[in-house]
């Protein structure tokens, strides 16, 4: 039987709302709200060296700040060792070489590269934040607007740095490979997706399956003190890969509905 | 098959414009002057600062002769005699157990305020402060009803009826306990299938109704057989209205529930909690409350 307590089914998503570009002064921006769970992400792209090992390739750093507001948990200095928690995660998720196109983010090889600094806000813990905070990532990364720059060398071998005139010209990522994490947690025999508060509560083991949108799974971490057999793990991945799929297809529908209505959209934003 | 919506957000203003209820109310927020006469007495949440009545919290003023008082409308559970709550069992200690029910101090249930299994009646001995644990445990949701007030506000319980004691199988609501009206019963069988207990500080239990009425239980068997789908879809579409009723700042009581459970059976029961369903639901539940009043 199909049936949660609030109605849903084993498989179902809470009704999300998300919102890009709320954030005036970054390159891209993102809200995502799943009834009680709110995060904010915030990308500023910004000029630096590119990694020794990796020269011709730009680089995304992640930094998470979970609000004392969140709960009640995390007053006080309680929410550093989640935020690093979920800084690794995503750093994980995102290990992945096709993720993003990082050759894109390069300017000049080995000398001048595009950084981009993922900045997390959880604003309001109402159970399941690893999902809404990838979705969230994904929007503000298709919301990432990057000026187009060029770096001219002079005579003497000072750097010069030529942006461009028109403020609309810029270059945007391709996010169809930005993978999404789906967290499976297990309560009894079953396991479900989007767990609320109350239900991660009676979870004794999660699974969390970062998922791109062909299916294809990024990386994969198993939370919580219970244990997992490897039947369950199986069918959790099973699960993870066809719930993630349908939940690309929204987002990237949403996204594009979003896009198409341009300027005319009405900016709820915080205020709503 | 999975089921992900994902929306744009959207400027929601309040449902339904209120129809004109009664006298005016004295709303007021904290920090606004309520009156400069200085012939009034101050009680709960005012203050006085150079010679003016001040409100310290968010609510309706209320005046009783020369007592002026602002009763708050977010506030913590405050004790009353004979009020029924639900609560949860955090401590057991040396005669009594603590239990949380949403109020500033936890409440007590004492070990002389309960009623034994099988309905015996002695005098509690060392054994039975021993064999506690057995009956209540740390976690366990029970029923009871307010017997006395300690000096301090901290409430003291007890179970002392047939029809209050531990509870089995059911789901657990949390809500503010201004929005629950008090009234004779709070104990709802409702027509639909399941039970409702509206406890008076904001705990609400519901749970399928049980076929037998007459146990002699005493209230400490709980029944662990796995519930019905039938039973679990009504006891899930109850919650989701509660929880609509909540967002939209209704008071909660058996036919307020009643009526937007009754509207909301052409939806499915997972989209009672989207917004725009959810303000269908509560105008229709709103209009026939208004019908039956005037």
């Amino acid at each position: 039987e199909d049936l949660r307590v609030d109605g849903r089914g084993c498989e179902d998503y809470r009704c999300a709302e998300v919102e890009t570009d709320v954030v005036s002064n970054t390159s891209g921006s993102a809200r995502v709200k799943l009834v009680d769970t709110d995060v904010l992400v915030g990308i500023k792209a910004e000029m630096g060296t590119p990694k020794l090992e990796k020269p011709d390739e730009g680089y995304l750093e992640f930094y998470v700040d979970c609000s004392s507001n969140a709960t009640p948990e995390l007053e006080g200095r309680g929410g550093e060792e989640l935020g690093t928690d979920i800084a690794n995660t995503l750093y994980r998720v995102f290990s992945c070489e096709n993720s993003v196109d990082l050759k894109s983010l390069c300017i000049n090889p080995r000398e001048h590269c595009w950084v981009l600094y993922v900045d997390v806000l959880l604003l309001e813990c109402g159970g399941n934040i690893f999902d809404a905070i990838s979705i969230a990532v994904k929007a503000a990364l298709f919301n990432t607007r990057i000026p187009k720059v060029r770096v001219l060398e002079d005579e003497e071998g000072t750097k010069e740095i030529e942006l461009s005139d028109d403020p609309y010209d810029c270059i945007r990522l391709n996010v169809d490979e930005v993978p999404c994490i789906v967290t499976l947690s297990k309560i009894g025999y079953r396991h479900v997706v989007d767990a609320t508060l109350q239900e991660e509560a009676c979870s004794l083991a999660s699974l969390l399956i970062s998922v791109t949108s062909k299916g294809t799974l990024t990386s994969m971490k198993k939370v919580g003190k219970g244990s997992l057999d490897p039947e369950s793990i199986f069918e959790m991945m099973e699960t993870g890969q066809r719930v993630g799929k349908s939940l690309h297809v929204a987002l990237q529908k949403l996204l594009d509905e979003e896009e198409s209505l341009g300027s005319s959209r009405p900016k709820v934003g915080f205020l709503g | 098959m999975a089921a992900v919506t994902m929306r744009l957000p959207q400027v929601r203003g309040p449902v339904g414009a209120g129809a004109a209820r009664g006298a005016e109310k004295h709303l007021v927020a904290p920090g606004d002057t309520i009156t400069t006469d200085t012939g009034y007495m101050r009680g709960h949440g005012t203050y006085v600062e150079d010679d003016k009545l001040i409100a310290s919290v968010a609510g309706v003023v209320e005046r009783v002769n020369k007592l002026v008082c602002v009763r708050a409308l977010k506030a913590r559970y405050n004790g009353e005699v004979g009020d029924i709550v639900v609560g949860r069992i955090t401590e057991v200690q040396q005669k009594r157990w603590k239990v949380e029910t949403n109020s500033r101090l936890d409440s007590v249930l004492l070990l002389s305020s309960i009623n034994l299994p099988g309905g015996e009646l002695r005098r509690r001995s060392a054994e039975d402060e021993l064999a506690m644990r057995d009956y209540l445990q740390e976690g366990d949701l029970i029923s009871a009803e307010v017997q006395s007030i300690f000096s301090d506000g901290a409430v003291s319980l007890h179970t002392r009826s047939l029809k209050y004691g531990k509870l089995a199988q059911g789901v657990l609501v949390q809500v503010s306990p201004s929005l629950v009206k008090r009234q004779k019963t709070h104990f709802h069988d409702l027509p639909c299938g399941a039970s409702v207990i509206l406890g008076n500080n904001g705990f609400i239990w519901i749970y399928p109704t049980p076929e037998q009425k007459d146990e002699e239980a005493g209230g400490f068997t709980t029944n662990l057989e796995p519930v019905p789908l039938s039973d679990r879809e009504v006891i899930s579409r109850l919650r989701n209205c509660i929880v609509a009723l909540v967002t939209h700042k209704m008071m909660l009581f058996d036919t307020s529930i009643l009526y937007c459970y009754e509207a909301s059976l052409p939806h499915q029961i997972k989209d009672i909690l989207k917004p725009e369903v959810m303000e269908e639901i509560i105008l229709e539940a709103r209009q026939r409350l208004l019908d039956l009043e005037g």
